[in-house]
Parts: C-alpha cells; sequence; structure tokens
C-alpha cells in the first residue's frame, strides 16, 4: 500500500492513473455511454460527414455514423488488444527470461540467442511480416505483437534473475534444499515483479500505438470494426473538409497512451530508489 | 579499440544469421505451398511440379535452408512476385530515400533534444524542466501516423505553404542519381532551386517522424546531466568558479551524453518502423512504401527481404553507435563484456 501512496504523491503519475483508470471504465461501459451504440454497424448514409455538433459532438464519419460513439466503443477493442497481447508476451517471456537466467549453459545461451534473434528486427517490419503472412486481420496482428514483444520480458527478467540468483537468500534458500523452481517463482519472480509490471504499462502504451499502426495500414482491425487507426485511415480521402474524422480518433489514442506512459514513468520512479532521487 | 570493433562486430553476427534462418523458416512456413504461389491459381500440377523443380523446391528442407542463406549472404533475395523484378534492385533504389529522411530526422531529433534535455536539467524543477518533461511524455504517446495527417491537414491543405507529398516536384524533374541523397545529389547537379524544393518537401516528414526520438534523448539527456552534475568533478570545477553554462558545456555534456548515444542506436529501429507509417502518408517513395505495397500485393518475398534488409542496417547502426561511444568515452572498450 505504501508504494500505492508514493505513487500518488507524484502528481503526473497519478495523471496517468486517472486517465487509464478512466479509459478503463469508459471501456467497461462503452454500450451504455455512447450515445448511439448501434453505430458500431449500422450506417446512415444520408447524414454523412456532418461537422460535430450537439446531436454528434465529434461529428459523423463517411457512412454517417457518429463518431464520438465509435470513438468511445474503440476504446474497448484498444485496450483488448493492449491487454491480451501484453499478458501472452508476459506468460512467454517471462519464463524463458527466468529459466535462461537462473543456470549458464547451452540451453541458457540457445534461448537467449532466439531472444536476440527477435530483438534484430524493428518491432513494427517484425508484426508486418508475420501478420501479413498469417492472414490480415485483428487476431493474426495479436499474434503478430505479441511474438515481437515477448522478447523485452525475457531480457528484463533474464537480468533480474542474474542479479538475484548471487544473492544470500537465493543460496540460503538452496542451501535447505529448495527446488529450484520453487527459488524461481516463489522468491527470484516477485522481486523481479516491479520491473515486469513497468515494462508492461509501457507495454501497454506501446501496443496500443503499434496496433493503431497496424489498423491504419490495413493489416489489423478489419471494417465496420470501430477501430482508432482504422477511422483515421478512412477519414485521409475526406480531407481537409472532414477534419473531425481524422483528428478525435488520433486524439484518442493519444490520451490513452499518455496515461499508460505517465503511469509507466511514475511506476519506474517508485521501483527504483535511484532515480527518484534525481528526478525531484 | 579496433579489437572492441571487431568484437561488437562479431556479436551482432548470429543474430543477422538467426534473422536469415527465421526469413527461411516463414518464407516456408507459412505462406502454404511457394510452387502452387508462383505458378499462379490457373497453373496444371506439371506446371508446378516444373516451377518446385526449377526453383530447388523439391530438395530437402536443410538443403534448402542452405541454398538461402547462401544466396542472402550473396546479395540474392530472390524476384518480386508482384513486378518479377529483383527485390534487391528495387530495395537498395529505394532505401537512400528512407535513409535520407532518418537520418535528417535523427540529426534533428539530436539537436533540439540534448539542448532540451540540457535546459531542463539545469533548470531543474523550475518551469521550462515541467514543460519540457509534459513534451517530452507527450511526444510518445502521439501516433505517428496521425500526427503526420494533422501536420498535412494543417501546413499543406489549409495554409498551402508545404508540399503535400513526394520527395520532389514533378516538374522540376529529378537530378542525376550519384547517392541517391536527394539533398546530396541535388547540390552535386549544382542545382539550388532543386535543392530547396527537396529540402521543402522534407520538412513535415522529417518533423514527424523526429518528434518520438526528440522525446526520448531529451529525457536521457536530462537524466544523464542531472546525474553527471552530482559528481565530485562537478562539484570541483563549481568551485574552482566554472559559470553554469561553460560548466555543463566542458564537463558535464560529455559524460552525460554516452547514455544518449546509446539511445540513438536503439531509437533508430523505432524511427525506421515510423518510417513505413509516415512514409504511407506523404508518398515517400523509400522503404516504407515499399513494405506497404508488398503488404497489399500479398508479395511476402518483398516483404521478408525488407525485414533481412532493416535488421542488416539496425545492425549496423548499433554497432555504429557502440564504436561512437567508444570515441565519446573511451573507458568502455576497455571493459570486459
Amino acid at each position: 500500500m505504501s508504494a500505492l501512496r508514493q505513487l500518488l504523491r507524484d502528481p503526473v503519475a497519478a495523471l496517468g492513473l486517472a486517465i487509464v483508470l478512466f479509459a478503463i471504465l469508459v471501456a467497461a461501459f462503452a454500450p451504455f455511454l455512447a450515445p448511439f451504440p448501434e453505430d458500431a454497424f449500422e450506417s446512415h448514409i444520408l447524414q454523412r460527414l456532418q461537422p460535430p455538433s450537439a446531436e454528434f459532438w465529434f461529428g459523423t464519419d463517411n457512412l454517417g455514423r457518429d463518431l464520438f460513439s465509435r470513438v468511445i466503443l474503440g476504446t474497448r477493442s484498444a485496450i483488448f488488444v493492449a491487454v491480451a497481447v501484453v499478458l501472452s508476451a508476459i506468460l512467454i517471456g517471462v519464463p524463458i527470461g527466468l529459466a535462461a537466467g537462473w543456470k549458464d549453459g547451452w540451453v541458457s545461451e540457445a534461448l537467449m540467442r532466439v531472444t536476440d534473434i527477435f530483438l534484430a528486427v524493428p518491432q513494427l517490419i517484425l508484426a508486418l511480416a508475420l501478420g501479413q503472412l498469417v492472414a490480415p486481420g485483428l487476431g493474426a496482428a495479436m499474434v503478430a505483437l505479441t511474438l515481437t514483444y515477448w522478447p523485452f520480458f525475457a531480457r528484463t527478467v533474464f537480468a533480474e534473475t542474474r542479479r538475484l540468483r548471487g544473492s544470500l537468500f537465493v543460496d540460503a534458500l538452496a542451501g535447505i534444499g529448495a527446488h529450484p523452481v520453487r527459488i524461481l517463482l516463489l522468491h527470484v519472480l516477485p522481486n523481479a515483479a516491479p520491473a515486469v509490471l513497468v515494462r508492461a504499462t509501457i507495454g501497454m502504451g506501446f501496443t496500443i500505438l503499434t496496433a493503431a499502426i497496424l489498423g491504419f495500414l490495413g493489416v489489423g482491425a478489419a471494417p465496420p470494426e470501430p477501430d482508432w487507426g482504422l477511422a483515421v485511415a478512412e477519414a485521409r480521402q475526406h480531407l481537409p473538409e472532414a477534419w473531425w474524422f481524422a483528428t478525435f480518433p488520433g486524439l484518442a489514442i493519444m490520451l490513452l497512451v499518455l496515461g499508460f506512459n505517465l503511469l509507466g514513468d511514475g511506476l519506474r520512479d517508485a521501483a527504483d530508489p535511484r532515480l527518484r532521487r534525481s528526478r525531484r | 579499440m579496433l579489437l572492441y570493433i571487431l568484437r561488437r562486430i562479431a556479436l551482432a553476427l548470429p543474430a543477422l544469421f538467426g534473422l536469415i534462418v527465421l526469413t527461411f523458416v516463414l518464407s516456408r512456413v507459412v505462406p502454404g505451398d511457394p510452387a502452387g504461389t508462383l505458378a499462379g491459381d490457373a497453373a496444371t500440377p506439371a506446371q508446378i511440379a516444373d516451377i518446385r523443380a526449377r526453383y530447388g523446391l523439391d530438395r530437402p528442407l536443410l538443403e534448402q535452408a542452405l541454398v538461402h542463406v547462401h544466396q542472402v549472404v550473396s546479395g540474392d533475395l530472390g524476384n518480386s512476385l508482384f513486378s518479377g523484378r529483383p527485390v534487391s534492385e528495387e530495395i537498395m533504389q529505394r532505401l537512400p530515400a528512407t535513409l535520407e529522411l532518418t537520418f535528417v530526422a535523427l540529426v534533428f531529433a539530436t539537436a533540439i533534444g540534448v539542448s532540451l534535455g540540457l535546459v531542463a536539467a539545469l533548470d531543474h524543477n523550475g518551469p521550462i524542466d515541467h514543460v519540457v518533461r509534459i513534451v517530452s511524455v507527450g511526444g510518445l504517446a502521439i501516433a505517428s501516423f496521425w500526427l503526420a495527417i494533422m501536420l498535412q491537414l494543417q501546413f499543406s491543405m489549409q495554409w498551402d505553404i508545404l508540399p503535400l507529398r513526394g520527395r520532389l516536384d514533378v516538374a522540376l524533374g529529378m537530378p542525376h542519381r550519384v547517392t541517391g541523397f536527394l539533398l546530396v545529389d541535388t547540390l552535386l547537379a549544382g542545382r539550388l532551386d532543386m535543392f530547396g524544393d527537396a529540402l521543402r518537401h522534407m520538412v513535415l516528414p522529417a518533423i514527424t517522424l523526429a518528434l518520438p526520438g526528440l522525446a526520448t534523448i531529451t529525457r536521457f539527456t536530462r537524466s544523464g546531466v542531472l546525474e553527471a552534475l552530482q559528481k565530485d568533478y562537478v562539484l570541483y570545477a563549481r568551485a574552482a568558479g566554472y559559470g553554469r553554462f561553460r560548466l555543463a558545456a566542458i564537463y558535464v555534456l560529455r559524460n552525460a551524453v554516452t547514455v544518449t548515444v546509446t539511445q540513438i542506436g536503439l531509437l533508430f529501429g523505432a524511427l525506421i518502423s515510423g518510417a513505413v507509417a509516415i512514409e504511407a502518408v506523404f508518398d515517400w517513395p523509400g522503404l516504407g512504401t515499399y513494405a506497404v505495397q508488398a503488404i497489399l500485393s500479398a508479395d511476402y518475398k518483398a516483404l521478408l527481404a525488407v525485414t533481412l534488409v532493416v535488421g542488416v542496417v539496425y545492425a549496423i547502426v548499433n554497432v555504429l553507435v557502440d564504436v561512437a561511444q567508444a570515441l565519446i568515452d573511451p573507458r568502455i572498450a576497455q571493459q570486459p563484456r
């Protein structure tokens, strides 16, 4: 609890947490908050491309759908994609990092070399290649994002495990005969958790951005899905007249990513006392 | 130092080799039957068998893998399924456009980022520091393709003061190709009007691409300077009567900037990724638009080749960055790794 209080004392981190909580609430109650929830799939061609008004706060899109509703509904898929990708990446990366960090030898070498290969290409490029080859679509994009993000967790946990395995309490546990799996899961992992949490928070923002780029390039979500990146891509053909169509989905991306980044920044400060000193 | 450089290159090689293997696996496993893809929908079984024999697809997988590695190492990336031309040729034609854009963005991001970081650190917890901190976190949150479109909307469509797309006004023609970098080639051709036009085309894409990098460089410079400011030698220099900015320029920046240089290497990956979407928005004829085109035409040969080339460029940049870092701080080359 003291860690949470520490976090909330940093106004920047508190703002990040507030934005993230707000977005989660919006995502959870999206169908009730959106004025026109049916606009996820229905189109009303007669009221297309109307500027923002009292009825349509963010205006309407090229098929006459309420943009405000679609931005709200899009929160859901943005957060869902980010959570699913980051969780899967943790499930792959953390065990690999633990295993590779615990012992020296060829297994450890091999695991970290494979990690290096995935890190040898910028994430988006690899995700594009993987996503396209598997089959374009949101599912493939999520698989591709997971396959390109787990190495970051493997690296983080590897470094933490290496650091911790030489410490006295690990020696003591090994001395009284604790099984390595028990030591890793119950003692090393909890100590590595803050680093993983920071990585995961920043990874959420990063994944939302990358998923938006994939959607924008046409390899992520498919129409008529209310996806932010996709909406910006659709809006390009209607510029400069329908400025609202491109503007609001992009602002939504920015706000949500900003929230995760601020929160991640604050968590990092709270987790690393050395940084805490220099930041204040 | 030479030994350090060689060791650094040796460290990069296994990952690149692994990347070649990975692209091979992807090209064989994922698209189903490559011979069927190559032959097209209307092919007879005999034609498919013919293609299979011609491209060596009937050989054992291990042999195919070795052939693939040999081809890639000797620069043969196969032919595009879309245009039929050698992929390596098409990529070499487009690579300079992306490298030029990335390089300009990187210089811009470094110049502004280091200055902002330094100023913020010297004004620690002051108003400038807070503004810079917000900007540097915010800059990382903006989707590059969206910012690109917003800038286009404002500067090209509404105010009409900067070009909307492309590298050069079509009416001006193209300069004789020497390096492929338009900012260099136009000067070599002695065409200042073309140089100016190329520069104007560069402004919006470069700013868009630079923003996330600028944010990162600012953050790392700021924390690097803050850390260096607490060192004893700074205390001594201060006691000896050095002024604030002279102190920062001579003692602090060089020590703080090694961290920033590492980041520049890592950033290069982010820049290349960002370039894909930004090039698509600005119709920039580089590797990014090539990749997008390859996606749209399901040209997996081209897509995998782009992945490989980007991996190689990325590895080269990171070796260069480590060397640059060792030149700035000679202690690094002496540490056993």
